[in-house]
């Protein structure tokens, strides 16, 4: 019971925290102090206030798109287990659920971006829905690594490994799948090198450019349901990369925190070093993803 | 009476419904009224006779004697035929309660009793094809199918696109039905009998050659790539409750036929299951590769119903390779989720597809980048469209996704787990699988945005308006349906499992259950919570946030100062990015404007995405065949006499051969 609250209290506060983390790095990295730590709480309670301005051209779709991507993220969190405790939730085929729900919340982002009939962000939601034609093809050839490392179709089970842990023969796939998964992450997450989140150039954004129209506390859903979805896909990620754990509970869920928070900094590294890539080359980026998850599957069953 | 007379007196019923219309004026209604009424009476009559095959009884073999010298009138249900003719017995005569207001005999006096008269014996004669139980008679109600939708689609021939894509049709089904006249002519041969029964052992080389000879000449029908050439231009050019029949319920009566003949052959080598899910895949994503460049409405949802036949053929390999390797999981899993999705594509693309009628019948175009904004102007079909694009795309909590969830279930159990042999390969097509599911998303948020979000492109839209209650009466049932067997799935299983028993015939075929290793209460619950869920949210939205309260102001234009409705992201821009990542497969052709001077004229672009299998290779090759094949017309000589020759000579040469060979 107690690791069901402790898996929603985190899920529902901790996500805001990446990004405040995600920014000081990056702040340290131009010798910048940067925004407090805390920045996106404070951001999120001031739009809570806020009124909100709707476009006359849109429908219930405009207003149904946000609400409906915090109710699919909200849900996939609760299937992801975090660090070595189990979901709240895990049955057979969950890992499938999980990926749909986030092609639900795609669905309506970019039904709601359109809703507003302005071309830039008919640009974005056309850029989202190509990126995950290549994105969703790498995360089911990792899934497919992970169900046969592990021998089991549940999320907790296959993120969690095979009861010995992972053995030697599985690594090559696993680092192969990792790297996949991270840039699958960045993309996801529209981080750079595939999407600048602090851009002010509407040509050239994604996920920025289709919320441009909303406002006020639905802005703030969507900004807090892109960080849970961060969080989220940080929580599968660990999972691969650093399949630690001591025995402890509190050790074990305080390295969760830590290795999440260590995970923010890694992003706010690649932020940092590295510039956003021509829209034309995150294809390439992708496709790159999706053969490193599927070379990690073909040395796995060869 | 038995079920099976039931259903006989059902198929009378809806093939004759459009004969009473034809005896009256040709601006009566009364006449269009008639056969409505019979198709749906049919269809309750039909109903109720399938309802026992369904929970897994046979129904008894009914023959009746026929004046024929070869073959049989045998008829019969069982599980498997069961499941279809559901589908025949909902999908027509919601189609025609439709058609009472989309095609008003008033409005249509000139094609109003045709089509009524073909649309009936259409889903009769598909009826009749489901409970044959003889190869002769299954032919026989193959070819009046095909021929009646020839001429239910092509009502508007007046229009040379229409008669165009008839022709393709017409060419394509006969195609089909060759190989399937050649198939049952190897059957007899074999089983010494055209009768469909389980043959017992016959060697490899026939046995494969039968199921290829099935695969093409079905695969015609159902549309796997690249057989596919008449399917879009078809769908486009019928009326749209025709253009739901046939992509709702006769794209599957290939579906069938394939299942059928898997069924009744005796043994099936594993290159059959890996044929059926290498074309499932290859037809899934090119078929919705296909949809995302399409800038017709109908031709697109066409292209759609293309992949989702390729999903049903990979739950259909699944299952055949299952039953290779006596894995009746996979079997389970495969038929299961095959089945499941001649269902839900049955119930959510006529949904889309009378969407889409209503949508034409009040624009008159069904050019994407016309419409725009039908939200505001049509926000009843929205809804039902939404829901149906929702459910196509595979997304939960709707029953599309259901069936496409088994089939991953069914594609991971093929790696093996623990000391069980796996099949690595099968499980690779998971990946094809999520492909698809990505691009659906696309293209159904490019359908979505494009028509109803946005604000109008044309002036076509302007006067644009909810349609009547009879046509939106049977898109509620659809939407209902589609939403119903999302949220509980347990109750389409044990019809589903019942279905699969009667294809396995596995020795361990009453081990196959699909609820002991999917569980279906996850997402039903999970969909309930989820739209729960929702529910709360927007509601709270709502009431926070009224919607006549809340400030309005214009869309953020960047500044611009004088922003066009025709500036807005166009459907095909939506689907460029996506079509030319595809562009090896989709071919697109694009006339760029030439501009030079100072002040240049007004210019024009164009891109298309045209049928790569059909306008660069089936069309060359007719053409170069239409220049050679013309010296063979010295043999028709259009005398009766020199024909009569003909047939002598032949039978002479056959009777030397006979002679020669021992058995003529």
């Amino acid at each position: 019971m107690s690791t069901i609250l402790i898996h929603l209290l985190l899920l529902l506060s901790m996500p805001p925290l990446l990004a405040g983390v995600i920014n000081k790095t990056k702040a340290w990295f131009g010798g910048r102090v940067g925004p407090p730590l805390f920045q996106s709480y404070y951001d999120l309670a001031k739009l809570a206030r806020k009124r909100m301005v709707l476009s006359t051209t849109t429908t219930w779709v405009f207003r149904i798109g946000p609400v409906v991507t915090l109710a699919t993220v909200l849900m996939a969190g609760l299937l992801v287990p975090m660090g070595r405790f189990d979901a709240p939730i895990a049955f057979t085929g969950d890992l499938i659920f999980f990926a749909y729900l986030l092609g639900l919340a795609r669905f309506f982002t970019t039904a709601a971006a359109l809703d507003t009939g302005s071309s830039f962000e008919g640009m974005g939601a056309a850029r989202e829905v190509t990126f995950a034609c290549l994105s969703e093809p790498a995360v089911f050839f990792a899934l497919l690594v992970l169900a046969k490392v592990s021998g089991s179709l549940t999320l907790t089970g296959m993120l969690h490994g095979p009861a010995g842990g992972f053995s030697a023969a599985t690594a090559a796939p696993l680092i192969l799948v990792a790297i996949g998964l991270f840039v699958v992450l960045l993309a996801e997450n529209c981080r750079i090198p595939v999407d600048d989140p602090s851009t002010h150039l509407e040509l050239t954004m994604i996920h920025e450019v289709m919320v441009l129209d909303h406002s006020g506390p639905l802005l703030g859903v969507i900004l807090y349901a892109a960080a849970l979805k961060l969080f989220i896909f940080g929580a599968l990620l660990l999972h691969v990369v650093a399949p630690f754990q001591t025995g402890l509970s509190w050790a074990d869920w305080s390295l969760f925190v830590g290795e999440m928070i260590a995970l923010a900094v890694a992003i706010g590294v690649v932020e940092s070093v590295m510039a956003r890539l021509l829209m034309r080359r995150v294809t390439y980026l992708l496709t790159g993803a999706m053969l490193f998850c599927g070379f990690g599957f073909l040395l796995l069953v060869r | 009476m038995s079920a099976t007379w039931n259903i006989l007196a059902a198929i009378v019923l809806l093939s004759f419904s459009g004969v009473p219309a034809c005896l009256m004026p040709r601006r009566s209604a009364a006449g269009q009224r008639i056969a409505t009424l019979l198709m749906v009476a049919g269809s309750l009559l039909g109903l109720s006779g399938v309802a026992a095959s369904l929970g897994g009884a046979n129904s008894p073999l009914v023959q009746v004697p026929w004046g024929l010298p070869c073959g049989r009138f045998a008829v019969m249900v069982d599980p498997l035929s069961a499941l279809f003719l559901g589908l025949v017995f909902v999908v027509p005569a919601l189609g025609s309660v439709y058609g009472l207001d989309y095609w008003r005999q008033s409005q249509h006096p000139a094609t109003s009793r045709r089509l009524g008269l073909f649309y009936g014996l259409l889903a009769g004669s598909m009826a009749m094809v489901l409970v044959a139980r003889d190869g002769v008679l299954f032919l026989v109600a193959w070819e009046v199918m095909a021929i009646a939708a020839y001429f239910a689609a092509t009502v508007e021939d007046d229009d040379p696109a229409v008669r165009r894509a008839g022709w393709i049709y017409l060419v394509a089904t006969h195609a089909g039905t060759m190989c399937l006249i050649a198939m049952f002519a190897l059957w007899r041969h074999a089983t010494g009998s055209f009768g469909l029964e389980p043959a017992q052992a016959m060697p490899v080389a026939v046995a494969g050659t039968l199921f290829v000879l099935a695969v093409t000449g079905f695969g015609f029908k159902a549309g796997l790539m690249p057989l596919h050439v008449w399917l879009p231009g078809a769908h486009a050019a019928a009326p749209s409750h025709v253009s739901a029949v046939m992509s709702g319920v006769m794209l599957k009566m290939g579906v069938y036929g394939i299942m059928r003949m898997t069924a009744l052959l005796p043994v099936a080598p594993v290159w059959w299951g890996g044929l059926l899910l290498t074309a499932g895949a290859v037809t899934g994503v090119a078929g919705i590769a296909f949809a995302i460049g399409q800038q017709d409405l109908k031709r697109l949802l066409a292209y759609s119903s293309i992949e989702n036949i390729g999903i049903i053929t990979m739950g259909l390999g699944l299952a055949l390779i299952g039953r290779s390797l006596g894995r009746p999981d996979w079997v389970a899993l495969g038929m299961g989720a095959a089945l499941l999705h001649v269902w839900n594509h049955g119930l959510f693309k006529p949904l889309l597809f009378l969407g889409a009628g209503a949508i034409l019948h009040s624009t008159h175009t069904r050019e994407l980048d016309r419409l725009g904004g039908m939200g505001a102007r049509m926000p009843v079909v929205m809804v039902f469209f939404v829901i149906g694009a929702v459910a196509i795309c595979g997304l939960p909590p709707l029953n599309g996704f259901v069936g496409e969830w088994l089939l991953y279930l069914g594609l991971f159990r093929t790696l093996g787990q623990g000391a069980e042999a796996g099949f690595p390969a099968a499980a690779a097509v998971a990946v094809a699988l999520a492909m698809i599911g990505a691009m659906a998303v696309a293209c159904f948020v490019k359908l979505i945005g494009t028509v109803f979000l946005g604000t109008a492109r044309s002036d076509a839209v302007d006067r644009a308006q909810d349609p009547p209650p009879s046509m939106v009466a049977p898109m509620l049932a659809l939407a209902g349906a589609c939403v119903f067997l999302g949220l509980f799935p347990s109750f389409a299983i044990p019809a589903v499992e019942n279905a699969t028993r009667t294809w396995a015939a596995l020795a361990n075929s009453a081990s196959i259950s699909i609820a002991a290793i999917a569980p279906l209460g996850w997402i039903s619950a999970l969909g309930l919570a989820l739209v729960a869920l929702v529910g709360i949210f927007a509601l709270i939205s709502r009431i926070a946030f009224p919607t006549d309260t809340t400030a309005r102001a214009v869309t953020w234009d960047c500044g611009y100062a004088r922003p066009s409705k025709r500036m807005q992201y166009s459907g095909s821009s939506l689907g460029k990015s996506l079509v030319d990542l595809f562009a090896a497969l989709l071919r697109p052709t694009s006339h760029q404007p030439v501009i030079h001077g100072l002040f240049p004229n007004s210019a024009t672009f164009k891109s298309v995405v045209t049928d790569t299998v059909l306008d660069g290779m089936v069309l060359p090759l007719f053409r170069s065949a239409g220049r050679f094949l013309p010296r063979f017309r010295v043999l028709q000589q259009a005398q009766v006499q020199t024909y009569v020759l003909y047939v002598v000579a032949i039978v002479i040469v056959l009777l030397g051969v006979g002679a020669m060979g021992g058995q003529p």
